[in-house]
């Protein structure tokens, strides 16, 4: 019962308290006046918490000499911003929020902390009053689980749920989604959805957004402005573009990577420039080789992932029995983080070999996250490609084990799948590697760092 | 002023921040302040997860929600916890350990689990938008000149970011000073006259230095007041860096909450009604304006609106405090609302190059009565606006005498309004931090090693050290305390010279110029030790540290070199004794005994200090009677 385990829940049960009540505890000298609150699962179970009427919680260890009386019944919670309703605009963008676990905006009751996450559009038009100004929103939910719990399956039932907006009249779709595996599941919309003619965009938030200083808002208003209002047909990511609350950078869904486990610009173009940005609600496209959005058109979701492929490190010393332990526990494809150009040790050329001997793909692709693999510098990389070891380009590493899940979908034949992972798709792999895309100094050009 | 504070119901309590000796509180760099250029800015922008406005309309909603940009200056000694990039590390144990021992020095009872909260803040002096803070124990209690005081929470919380300037729209922050430790101690409005709570916050900030883990120096403590008196309302006046300013503080707020209330009473008797927002573009009347303020805003394409406030003539030049007016409340107001650079009265013109036929004209247009005030503000027509609604706001609070209000104290002891003051409560619970269990374990190690209270330790110096009632007070309330003890434990040197040489020397050698802040402990050990070991005596003890200071990294040896005050041993003592006894045989022969005070005097320049004064003269005498015998 709200975190609260083993004697103490009956306890509370018995003197029949709920989360909110107003609860006074007795101990040796001690006395203690509050609101009953939740208790955190991480929290040893002696402990019961309480908020004095000054707003501070407390832990009050319960042992059997510890009186626990009710004295008064919880009030509702009473959310800190209001509701708004706004009539449907005609002249406005529908946007259609698709919402994939975590909360997209939340209300905090300003009484116990409790956060609310705000599913209505009425809801979010309360967190996120500019919104308002933007598009008509509606809200849907294709699954409720934190980004890292993604599957396969997952990624196509959000798929479908973008598409089923799409075609049935939304100007864009947003979806919401959890940082860490952001970059995958755009991945995985890029190649899914087939004859995309209006943006799609995933947004999400690295500081939640029951706090003062969340990115959330900025990043979902820049969010819903690309997918209301841009004409970039095509899977991308909107995140803040840097540690300021000042733009928001518009990636390619096939070029993303988050970067950073907690900044706020954490999601950077890799290999590439990034499609352009939002500022002050304007946008501002850095390049023109996007797919241009169409009035009308009908998005065809192509769900076919073959969920047994692995994405392997390849590290000093590292052996064949890796590769072979993988390929007996069933894996359909490999995709090697090889190093520099895209290298690894002899000592696993004998379980590569082996390994597309079974007729299981391998593609290489480099740990050094920048720049283009390269096989036919250095020996090392003639032995792996005359081993069948397919070279991925300039492609990310997580963007190529998502393409070759999606390539194991439609076909088993290597020479296909090897045809397939090096033709360019949806934007994964660049013909040119620009001079320009690469590391920014880590803090401002002005700090001379 | 002579007013009855107990008659007019006066209670007075107050909050004391202390920072402690630390790193700071959620993350591992150093708690300390830095003065060079930033390393960058960011900028940010906050928004408030509830709305007090109680509005629906989204365009309001969305207006209140943009306030202002905070511009954050990022030192070398910041990291992303500051700057709101990273979570927080776990708690600094240091720092709760030292509010665990402030809170048991206080006789309050420690929490059996302590929870983190976040104090929602948008001002910008946080980061994240809130302050986190940590109540750590409750019912504690001190005694002041024999009376109690309550103290029912100790709290451990992150001190907020240093402002550096603010303009209209953006307001410069610098990161140092955010998130280092600081304890706060909140006594009961138990106070009921000006003057003992400076005393009590006295005392509480010697218990903490007691500790020998809080920080010293202008601004590591601070004081919060709490004020109210019968019939009036409850204050909060925010941060009273010196202790001597507290009852400054007290009166003048007695005295303008009285004066609030006196106009509540003028304007009842004189039946004035709530004043309606409703404003009139005088713009015309000022467009040949004599002040250069408004010519210029109407210049800017901006525009002058005025309000009328029905009845309130002469009550808004009525004075509050020395120097502040009820008119300067209300420019408060529309300075914080309206973001305006002020506003003008009636009450103070004609004035400040405005004529007394624009005046005229003025009421004319608002249709103001003789007994009415008006008031205007030229500015961007939403500022001024803004500005003026909330001059009537405040207005209408005045008809029901004093509004509960957050004030900034003032260095001059008055107060200036920041914000209504916030309910109680609105604390969300810290999520990144989990809750800390506090162990008997870790109570019984710091009850253990408690400081001796101040009270204690001064009885104590007087029966071990024989100091003097007054020397040990000083002593035991200086920061030189710990060296103090450590010296005099591990030399033989008269604690008398000791003390006073800490508290009275070092205090007179700076009078002088000398700059003592670079005499560390070693050097003062070491001087001490020398005296111990009568390489030295005690005369030249100022001369040697004054030279110290000045060169502080050469070597207490050979600055007794160079200042030639290496002690003399007996023997060559006693060979100058029997030099000048012998030069001066006539003198003594003369005036026998007697000449021992004229050949002192020669003797005494000659030795220079390296010498005690008392041997010199023992030998003397002796030398001097075995030559008269002889
Ligand atoms: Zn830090």
């Amino acid at each position: 019962m709200y975190g609260y385990r083993g004697s103490l829940a009956r306890y509370l049960k018995k003197i029949g308290a709920k989360i909110g009540d107003r609860i006074r505890i007795q101990k040796a000298g001690s006395s203690y006046e509050g609101a009953l609150m939740p208790r955190s699962e991480l929290g040893e179970t002696s402990h019961l918490v309480l908020k004095l009427p000054s707003g501070y919680n407390l832990g009050v260890k319960v042992t059997k000499w510890t009186k626990i009386v009710k004295i008064g019944e919880g009030k509702p919670p009473k959310l800190g911003m209001p509701s708004i309703k706004i009539k449907r605009d005609p002249s406005k963008p529908d946007v259609t929020i698709v919402g994939s676990g975590g909360t997209i905006a939340s209300r905090v009751d300003y009484r116990t902390g409790a956060v609310f996450p705000a599913f209505t559009p009425e809801e979010i038009y309360g967190a996120v009053p500019e919104l308002g100004g933007l598009a008509n929103i509606k809200v849907i939910e294709a699954c409720n689980v934190f980004s890292e719990h993604m599957t396969p399956e997952l990624w196509v039932k959000i798929g479908r749920a973008v598409a089923r907006e799409l075609n049935s009249g939304a100007s864009g779709v947003v979806v919401a989604h959890g940082t860490d595996t952001m970059g995958y599941t755009a991945a995985a919309l890029s190649f899914m959805l087939k004859g995309l003619f209006r943006p799609v965009v995933l947004v999400g938030s690295q500081r939640s957004s029951d706090r003062p200083s969340s990115d959330a808002a900025l990043n979902l208003i820049s969010a819903v402005t690309v997918a209301g209002r841009s004409e970039i047909a095509e899977v991308c990511v909107v995140m803040h573009g840097s540690t300021e609350d000042d733009f928001c950078l518009i990636h390619r869904g096939t070029k993303v990577r988050k970067c950073h486990t907690s900044r706020r610009d954490t999601f950077q173009t890799i290999n590439d420039v990034p499609l352009g940005m939002v500022r002050d609600g304007e946008l501002k496209l850095f390049r023109d080789d996007y797919n241009r959005a169409k009035p009308e058109g009908r998005v065809k979701v192509d769900g076919k992932f073959e969920p047994k492929v692995a994405l392997v490190k390849v590290f000093p010393a590292m052996r064949s029995e890796v590769l072979d332990g993988l390929v007996s526990a069933g894996y359909k494809g490999i995709v090697l983080e090889g190093t520099g150009l895209g290298h690894a040790p002899e000592s696993l050329f004998e379980g590569i070999k082996r390994t597309i001997g079974r007729g299981i793909p391998v593609v290489m692709t480099s740990q050094c996250i920048w720049g283009r693999v390269n096989m036919r510098v250095y020996s090392t990389g003639r032995d792996l490609l005359q081993l069948g070891v397919i070279p991925g380009e300039d492609m990310l590493p997580e963007t190529a084990y998502i393409k070759l899940m999606f390539a194991l979908g439609h076909t088993s034949k290597l020479d296909e799948i090897s045809e397939i992972m090096r033709t360019n798709l949806a934007g994964e792999i660049t013909p040119r590697t620009r001079p320009d895309a690469f590391l920014k100094p880590v803090f401002s050009p002005k700090a001379g760092v | 002023m002579g007013l009855n504070y107990e008659k007019l119901g006066l209670r007075v309590g107050f909050e004391i921040h202390q920072e402690l000796g630390t790193h700071k509180l959620f993350c591992n760099c150093p708690s300390e302040l830095r003065d060079e250029e930033p390393l960058l800015e960011v900028k940010r922008r906050l928004r408030p997860t509830q709305s007090e406005l109680g509005k629906v309309d989204r365009a309001a909603l969305a207006e209140a929600i943009k306030g202002k940009v905070f511009r954050y200056q990022v030192t070398d000694n910041v990291c992303l916890v500051e700057l709101d990039g990273e979570p927080p590390h776990p708690v600094n144990e240091e720092a709760l350990d030292i509010a665990l021992e402030a809170a048991l020095l206080l006789n309050a009872k420690p929490l059996d689990e302590v929870h983190t909260m976040r104090k929602i803040v948008i001002d910008g002096s946080n980061t994240c938008g809130f302050q986190r803070t940590i109540l750590v124990a409750t019912d504690g209690h001190v005694e002041v000149n024999g009376k109690r005081f309550r103290i029912p929470t100790i709290c451990l919380e992150e001190d907020a970011a240093r402002k550096m300037g603010e303009g209209a729209e953006l307001i410069d922050y610098r990161l140092d000073r955010l998130g280092i430790p600081l304890v706060e101690i909140a006594t009961g409005p138990d106070f009921s006259a000006p003057y003992t709570p400076a005393k009590a916050a006295l005392y509480i900030g010697q218990l903490l230095r007691a500790t020998g883990k809080v920080k010293r120096g202008i601004g590591t403590i601070r004081q919060d007041i709490n004020i109210s008196i019968a019939g009036g309302a409850r204050q909060e006046i925010k941060g009273v860096q010196e202790l001597t300013l507290i009852s400054t503080v007290i009166e003048r707020e007695v005295q303008r909450q009285l004066a609030l209330l006196e106009i509540r009473d003028e304007l009842r008797r004189r039946r004035a009604g709530k004043v309606t927002k409703r404003m009139i573009d005088v713009t015309n009347v000022f467009s040949k304006s004599g002040s250069r303020v408004i010519r210029e805003a109407i210049g800017a394409g901006g525009a002058v609106l005025a309000v009328k406030l029905p009845k309130f003539a002469g009550l808004l030049g009525k004075e509050l405090q020395p120097g502040r007016r009820f008119g300067t409340e209300l420019a408060d107001c529309a300075r914080l609302y309206g973001k305006v650079g002020g506003l003008f009265h009636t009450d103070e013109l004609p004035g400040y190059g405005i004529s007394q036929e624009e005046v005229d004209r003025l009421r004319k247009i608002t249709d103001a009565a003789e007994g009415d005030a008006v008031v205007f503000i030229a500015d961007v027509k939403e500022k001024a606006e803004a500005g003026l609604n909330a001059v009537v706001d405040r207005a209408n609070q005045a008809l029901d005498g004093v509004p509960e209000e957050t004030r900034r104290a003032l260095p001059d002891g008055n107060t200036e309004f920041m914000r209504p003051l916030p309910g109680a409560g609105r604390l969300y619970p810290e999520t990144d931090i989990g809750p800390i269990p506090i162990t008997r374990d870790r109570l019984n190690k710091i009850r253990k090693r408690l400081p001796e209270l101040p009270e204690q330790k001064v009885k104590r110096f007087i029966k071990e050290y024989d100091l003097s009632q007054d020397l040990a007070r000083r002593i035991t309330l200086s920061e030189n305390v710990g060296l103090f003890e450590e010296i005099v434990k591990k030399y033989r040197v008269d604690p008398t010279l000791v003390a006073s040489t800490l508290e009275e020397t070092l205090v007179s050698l700076r009078r002088d110029g000398v700059p003592v802040e670079n005499l560390n402990k070693k050097h003062l050990a070491d001087t001490f030790k020398l005296l111990s070991l009568r390489k030295i005596t005690r005369e030249p003890i100022p001369q040697i540290l004054s030279t110290l200071a000045r060169k502080p990294r050469e070597k207490v040896e050979k600055i007794l070199d160079e200042l030639g005050l290496k002690a003399m041993s007996i023997r060559e003592l006693e060979g100058m004794v029997s030099g000048i006894v012998d030069n001066n045989i006539e003198i003594v022969r003369e005036q026998g005994e007697n000449s021992h005070k004229i050949l002192m005097g020669i003797l005494m320049r000659e030795v220079r200090g390296r010498a005690d004064g008392k041997k010199v003269s023992e030998i003397l005498r002796e030398k001097i009677k075995s030559r008269l015998k002889g």
